[in-house]
């Protein structure tokens, strides 16, 4: 009994000191030193996969998260808990569902008062799941599949939209887009990652497209990490359809749109992707702007109409870094957690998670109606439709703040 | 399916199965020799394709460029592994090198997750996606050069057993060993010898590899699966068996791909593995029954 009680400590321990020397070696901002002068810190879990696969992502939604953490604190912390700093701690998911769930036991037993990330579905599904056992709020930054709201988590937020929510608006403006241009298009492939994201999405798209008028010609999975996708196109080659939708992660979506344009396969109407991991991406339309014209995508995108948008943009770019959804959808939700904490009064989970449930909040960068949480969603949130014209990102739709007309269908290379 | 993407995938499949037949080369080299299966092969592989990484990364060594320094480099090292490390650890018993080498890939795959973290990592080289149309197919520059590098590995293997001295101290040795002491061959120094060639072979395919693959501690282990595969197939210790049978496992597994998907490509590779086993355990061009 009391063996057992020593090595729980011990762990415990061993845990929560680890975290601390891997906080202080990845350089954990330099507001550790003057919070405890002051005494009433807020720690927050940014929790994100900075290596493996979804490595890039997860370094940008860091990003986004920290200049929120950043601003904040600067602005005076959260006053009505008396100014208190908020803490990062961060974490790295590893890009896995288990690298995700040992971050969110080593930030409970830090004493975090909430988590905001996860990025990748799988990874949101397993650790909202297990931030749920300790009562810790947690704020899923992107993650799109439904299933992390569904399943009666009274401790997860989402505030972004999910993808039932992104694939019936994709649906809508095709549709909107192929009627106005004379119905050119009727044939559609499919390409997605084999992940909870990515099938999750094939198979809504499934279930929606036949009634939209379009025939599904194929539907293609395939494993993240990919490194050739030629089997992939020549399916595509064979099979000429209309429209391609590709719904996968960045490196994969840039090698799949890379290999289309070696292999000279083109649709005829569009490469129409929805959530495509880098298809509304400043970082591929730079690097590789032949392969990237005049793809389009339905996925997050920031609300250009916005000031506070436009600034965020510019001290992004001006660290030399690009502006993608991760984040701004990591600022945005830190930004909703401060708002929270200022109305909670206290680092009290419990108060927080009722905080959140009943948040209005309107600080934010994105294009979303009012902030309201209906079982952890916000119903508010949508997507925007983009399209790379020579070599910049424009919107296409919702019309209330589209900055081009597409080009559909694909003019003659 | 049309022919029209069937020839490509085959040609595509061909161009991997040369670089596979590469790793294998390697492997079934130190079996034919050492009659010992080198399990620390992948590790190695994964080591080679890190070493390419960096050398592009921190040096700005073009991968092609980079093997006229690893090839020598890898060849050293594992010239070294088999005379001061596997060698004296196996006392000549089987069972203790594989346990050796066993434990070798273990050391060497941890210790690079401890120094590189297991992060995928990839090059951007400008001819990474640059064609040739060949018979209505975009075939990949790299993997041409690919091809054209193994199968010229491959020949040179040949033509080094069979015609120069070294090579036939090889197969002195492979043959009979004791015999081959008495004529005055030093027997540590041959084994040494291949077990080096097996690691330059394995640095080759990594400078190949890494311009369109990516490289983690563990991609290692996927290759060498692959590589085992090849060597049963084409037959223990056949250098042409492992050539063949490398371009046949590059065509099942891209039409595999093709028809099967992605996800589910690799299967093909593993029920082909298991009926070779089943029905001609010695291979295609395997001489020991």
């Amino acid at each position: 009994m009391s063996h057992t009680f020593n090595s729980l400590n011990r762990r415990r321990f061993l845990q929560s000191s680890a975290l601390t020397v891997a906080a202080a070696a990845s350089g954990t901002l330099a507001a550790p030193a003057i919070l405890r002068a002051q005494g009433g810190a807020v720690k927050v879990g940014l929790l994100q996969p900075v290596s493996g696969a979804l490595a890039y992502s997860g370094q940008q939604g860091r990003l986004g998260a920290s200049l929120a953490v950043d601003e904040i604190n600067a602005a005076g912390g959260i006053k009505s808990m008396g100014g208190a700093k908020i803490e990062p701690v961060l974490g790295d998911a590893l890009s896995t569902p288990e690298g995700g769930n040992a971050e969110v036991e080593k930030m409970n037993s830090a004493g975090v008062s909430a988590i905001v990330g996860g990025y990748a579905s799988n990874i949101c599904l397993a650790t909202t799941q297990t931030a749920a056992r300790y009562e810790l709020p947690y704020l899923v930054d992107v993650g799109v599949t439904d299933a992390i709201v569904t399943r009666g988590l009274k401790n997860t937020f989402r505030f972004g939209p999910g993808f039932g929510v992104i694939a019936k608006t994709a649906l809508a403006n095709l549709i909107a887009i192929n009627d106005k241009a004379g119905k050119p298009a009727k044939t559609v492939m499919i390409v997605h990652e084999d992940s909870a994201f990515g099938s999750g999405l094939a198979k809504l798209l499934n279930a929606q497209l036949p009634a939209g008028g379009f025939q599904i010609l194929e539907t293609i999975p395939h494993p993240t990490p990919t490194r050739d996708f030629n089997n992939v196109v020549l399916k595509i080659k064979a099979a000429n359809p209309d429209i391609v939708i590709p719904a996968n992660y960045y490196n994969e979506y840039v090698l799949l749109a890379r290999t289309m344009q070696q292999q000279k396969v083109r649709p005829k109407a569009a490469i129409y992707s929805v959530l495509g991991g880098a298809a509304s991406s400043y970082k591929f339309v730079k690097e590789f702007p032949e392969a990237a014209q005049y793809i389009m995508d339905c996925n997050h995108w920031f609300d250009p109409r916005n000031p506070k948008a436009l600034a965020l943009k510019k001290k992004v770019e001006a660290q030399g870094q690009f502006f993608t959804y991760e984040v701004y959808l990591n600022y945005s939700s830190v930004l909703l957690l401060a708002d929270a904490l200022e109305r909670a009064k206290s680092a009290d989970r419990a108060a927080i998670t009722a905080a959140l449930a009943s948040s209005t909040f309107a600080g934010h960068v994105m294009p979303y109606g009012p902030t309201k949480f209906v079982d952890g969603q916000n119903q508010g949130a949508a997507p925007a439709n983009t399209q790379v014209i020579n070599g910049d990102i424009q919107v296409i739709l919702p019309e209330a703040f589209a900055s081009a007309k597409p080009i559909y269908p694909l003019p003659p290379a | 399916m049309q022919l029209t993407i069937l020839l490509p995938a085959i040609l595509n499949g061909l161009l991997t199965g040369a670089v596979y037949a590469l790793i294998a080369l390697g492997l079934t080299l130190v079996y034919g020799v050492l009659h010992i299966i080198n399990f620390a092969h992948g590790a190695m592989l994964t080591a080679a394709l890190f070493a390419a990484f960096f050398m592009h990364k921190l040096l700005g060594v073009d991968p092609y460029i980079a093997v006229f320094f690893l090839a020598p480099a890898f060849f050293a090292l594992g010239y070294a592994l088999q005379r001061f490390v596997i060698g004296p650890a196996a006392h000549g018993i089987d069972s203790n090198i594989l346990l050796v080498t066993l434990g070798l890939s273990i050391v060497i795959e941890n210790a690079m997750l401890h120094f590189f973290r297991a992060d995928t990592r990839t090059i951007d080289v400008a001819y990474a996606f640059d064609v040739v149309p060949i018979a209505g197919a975009y075939l990949s520059v790299p993997r041409l050069v690919g091809f054209a590098v193994a199968v010229l590995v491959a020949l040179l293997l040949s033509m080094l057993l069979t015609m120069t001295d070294t090579g036939k101290a090889i197969r002195a040795v492979a043959k009979e060993k004791l015999g081959a002491e008495l004529c005055g061959i030093d027997v540590a120094h041959v084994y040494a010898v291949t077990f080096g060639l097996g690691a330059a072979c394995v640095a080759v395919a990594a400078c190949l590899l890494i311009p369109t693959y990516y490289v983690n501690p563990h991609v290692g282990n996927a290759f060498v699966l692959i590589a085992f595969t090849v060597v049963v197939l084409g037959g223990m210790g056949s250098i042409p068996g492992a050539l063949i049978g490398g371009l046949f496992v590059g065509v099942v597994e891209s039409l595999c791909g093709l028809y099967l998907g992605e996800s589910l490509g690799q299967i093909g590779i593993f029920l082909m593995f298991i009926l070779v086993l089943l029905f001609r355990p010695s291979g295609l061009l395997g001489a020991r029954a």
